[in-house]
C-alpha cells in the first residue's frame, strides 16, 4: 500500500465522541515503573494510545483508543485501570 | 411486561445479541437490547467472511435482504515468504448457489440487524453501557447502567470478547495472552469494477485470502484479505503472547503486511478508508467448555468464546448466530416453565450440543494447539516455495522426479522429515 498515512491520520478517519469528563484509561505510573511494562504498552497498542516520556512516565492519548482491550490483556496486574467509555462515547467505526 | 420487568435483557448488539433478541421477540417475549455504541454496529469489527447459511433460519432470504458486500466464491490459502509465496486458489460455482459465505462490513450489517429487532418489537436501547449485573441472592435479575436499573427475568450476555460482565459473574476468568489475538485491519476503497478486474471476479462475487508466514514477521497469527462491494478489508491477526515476546510494534506488522509486494499490488491506487482493531479468542474450543450459564444468565457469541480458526476457515459470526439461536430456545423454555434456576438455564448446554456450533467446537478442540507450532510462521512457507522452485526453475540442469525435488528441499530446510511428518500428522488430526 503506497500511503496509509500516519497513525494520527488513520485515526482521524474514524468518528469519535470524546468523553472529556471521564477518561476511560488510567495508568498507575508507579506500578508501570516497578514492572517495566512501559515499552510493552507503547508498542502493543495498535492505535498508539501510549507513549513514554524521557522521565519514564506513560502518557495516555485515550481519546484515540479503538477499545480493543489488547493493553489490558497484556498489562501486568495493577498497572492499568481500563473500562469501556461511557455509553455513546468513544470510537465509532463507519465500516467495521 | 409487568412491573417494568422485561422477559429478557440482551447486552450487546452484535450478531449474537441481535439474533438472540430477534428470536425471543418473535416468540412473543418482551425483550430489551442494550448496546453501548451510540449507533448499533459502530463498535463492531470483524476480520473474516460470514459463513451465512445459518442466517436463513432466522431471516429467510438473508443474502438478498441484508446489506452484505460480496458473495465469496473464491477462497485462497497462501504461504507467504519475503520474496515468494505458494497459494492454493479454490474457486467453485457451487459456492454461489446457495450462497455459502459473504463479506460484510459490520457497521452496516449490525445496524440492519438491530432494525430487524426493532421491527419485531425489541426495545433497542443504544448508547447504554451496562456496568453490572443485578442479583437477588445468586439469581441474576437485571442490569445496572449509569445508576439506572433495568430488570429482566433472563439476562443474556452478548457483550463481546472482553465480556467484563461474564467475568463479574464469575463465569469467565481473565484470559491469558496466549488465548487472545489482536486483529488489526484496514479498509481500502477501490471502485467495484476495478476490484472485479483486479481479482478476476464476476459481478457481486468476492474472494477471501487466509495468509500465513512472513505476513506477521514470524509472530504467531496470520494475514487476511477479502473483497467488499467497493473496498478491500486487509490486515493481520497476532497472538498476544507471541506479539509481546517478539519485541515488535503491532501497527508495524500490519503496515509490513500491506507493504508486502504480493499484497500492495492488490491495493495499488486504493484509498485508505478505515483503520481499526479488535481482540479475538484463539482458544475458542477451550473457552466454551467453561460455564456459560448461571441462574437467570446465559452467555453467547464472542463473550462465550465462539470463534474457530481451522486454518482454512476463520469463523465467528456463524457460531455467534447459532449460539444465539440456542440461547433463545433455552431462555424461552425456561420462561415457559417459570423456572430460571441453574438447572433450567443449563438447558442451553443441551441446545448448543445439538447445533453445528456446539459440534464444531468439539471437532476442532485441538486446532488451537496445532497453531502453536512455530514452523507454520516461517519454515513451512519457505519449504513449500523451495519445492515449487525445484519444479519450475529450469536452469538447464537435468530434471529430477517430484519425489526427489521434495526430498532435496526438505534436506535443505530447517524443518526436517521428522518435524514435517509430525506437523502433517497433527494437521490431519486436528483441522
Amino acid at each position: 500500500m503506497d500511503d496509509l498515512g500516519n497513525l494520527a491520520e488513520r485515526l482521524a478517519r474514524n468518528s469519535y465522541l470524546v468523553d472529556e469528563a471521564q477518561p476511560h484509561i488510567q495508568v498507575d505510573q508507579e506500578a508501570v515503573r516497578r514492572t517495566g511494562a512501559g515499552p510493552l504498552l507503547v508498542r502493543i497498542c495498535p492505535a498508539h494510545v501510549y507513549s513514554q516520556g524521557v522521565d519514564g512516565r506513560i502518557e495516555v492519548a485515550w481519546a484515540g483508543c479503538l477499545e480493543c482491550g489488547t493493553c489490558l490483556a497484556v498489562a501486568p496486574e495493577g498497572t492499568l485501570t481500563w473500562h469501556y467509555p461511557r455509553g455513546g462515547f468513544g470510537v465509532g467505526y463507519r465500516y467495521g | 411486561m409487568e412491573d417494568d420487568v422485561f422477559d429478557v435483557i440482551v447486552v450487546g448488539g452484535g450478531v449474537a445479541g441481535c439474533v438472540t433478541a430477534y428470536q425471543l421477540a418473535r416468540a412473543g417475549r418482551s425483550v430489551a437490547l442494550l448496546e453501548r455504541a451510540a449507533t448499533p454496529g459502530s463498535k463492531n469489527l470483524s476480520g473474516g467472511v460470514f459463513y451465512c447459511r445459518v442466517m436463513d433460519q432466522v431471516f429467510p432470504g438473508f443474502v438478498e435482504e441484508a446489506p452484505v458486500e460480496r458473495r465469496i466464491t473464491r477462497n485462497c490459502v497462501s504461504l507467504l515468504n519475503e520474496s515468494s509465496g505458494v497459494t492454493v486458489d479454490y474457486w467453485d460455482a457451487r459456492l454461489a448457489e446457495p450462497v455459502n459465505a459473504v463479506s460484510v462490513l459490520r457497521g452496516r450489517l449490525d445496524a440492519w440487524l438491530a432494525e430487524q429487532c426493532e421491527a419485531v418489537g425489541v426495545a433497542v436501547l443504544p448508547g447504554v453501557r451496562v456496568d453490572a449485573l443485578l442479583r437477588d441472592a445468586d439469581q441474576v435479575v437485571g442490569v445496572r447502567a449509569d445508576e439506572e436499573e433495568l430488570r429482566g427475568r433472563v439476562v443474556i450476555l452478548a457483550d463481546g470478547v472482553n465480556s467484563f460482565l461474564a467475568r463479574e459473574a464469575g463465569l469467565r476468568a481473565k484470559e491469558p495472552p496466549k488465548h487472545l489475538a489482536v486483529g488489526i485491519k484496514s479498509v481500502i476503497g477501490l471502485p467495484a469494477q476495478r476490484l472485479e478486474e483486479r481479482f478476476g471476479l464476476a459481478q457481486g462475487e468476492g474472494v477471501a485470502y487466509a495468509v500465513v508466514g512472513d505476513c506477521t514477521q514470524g509472530v504467531a497469527g496470520g494475514g487476511f484479505l477479502y473483497t467488499n462491494a467497493d473496498s478491500v478489508s486487509v490486515g493481520v491477526v497476532l497472538r498476544l503472547d507471541d506479539l509481546a515476546a517478539s519485541g515488535r510494534t503491532a501497527s508495524d506488522i500490519h503496515d509490513h503486511f500491506l507493504d508486502h509486494p504480493a499484497i500492495s499490488r492488490q491495493l495499488a491506487g486504493g484509498t485508505p478508508l478505515e483503520y481499526g482493531c479488535h481482540l479475538t479468542i484463539e482458544a475458542g474450543p477451550q473457552a466454551v467448555r467453561q460455564d456459560l450459564t448461571a441462574p437467570g444468565l446465559l452467555v453467547v457469541g464472542d463473550a462465550a468464546g465462539f470463534t474457530l480458526n481451522t486454518g482454512f476457515t476463520i469463523r465467528g459470526m456463524d457460531l455467534a448466530a447459532a449460539s444465539g439461536m440456542a440461547a433463545a430456545r433455552a431462555a424461552n423454555a425456561a420462561l415457559d416453565a417459570g423456572d430460571l434456576s441453574q438447572r433450567s438455564m443449563d438447558r442451553y448446554r443441551a441446545e448448543l450440543a445439538a447445533t453445528f456450533a456446539g459440534r464444531d467446537m468439539r471437532t476442532y478442540a485441538h486446532a488451537p494447539a496445532f497453531f502453536e507450532n512455530r514452523l507454520l510462521y516461517r519454515d513451512v512457507g519457505l519449504l513449500a516455495a523451495d519445492v515449487m522452485h525445484g519444479v519450475y526453475s529450469l536452469d538447464t540442469s537435468p530434471r529430477s522426479h517430484l519425489r526427489d525435488v521434495a526430498r532435496h528441499a526438505v534436506a535443505g530446510s530447517h524443518v526436517g522429515w521428522r518435524r514435517l511428518a509430525g506437523l502433517v500428522f497433527a494437521a490431519v488430526r486436528s483441522l
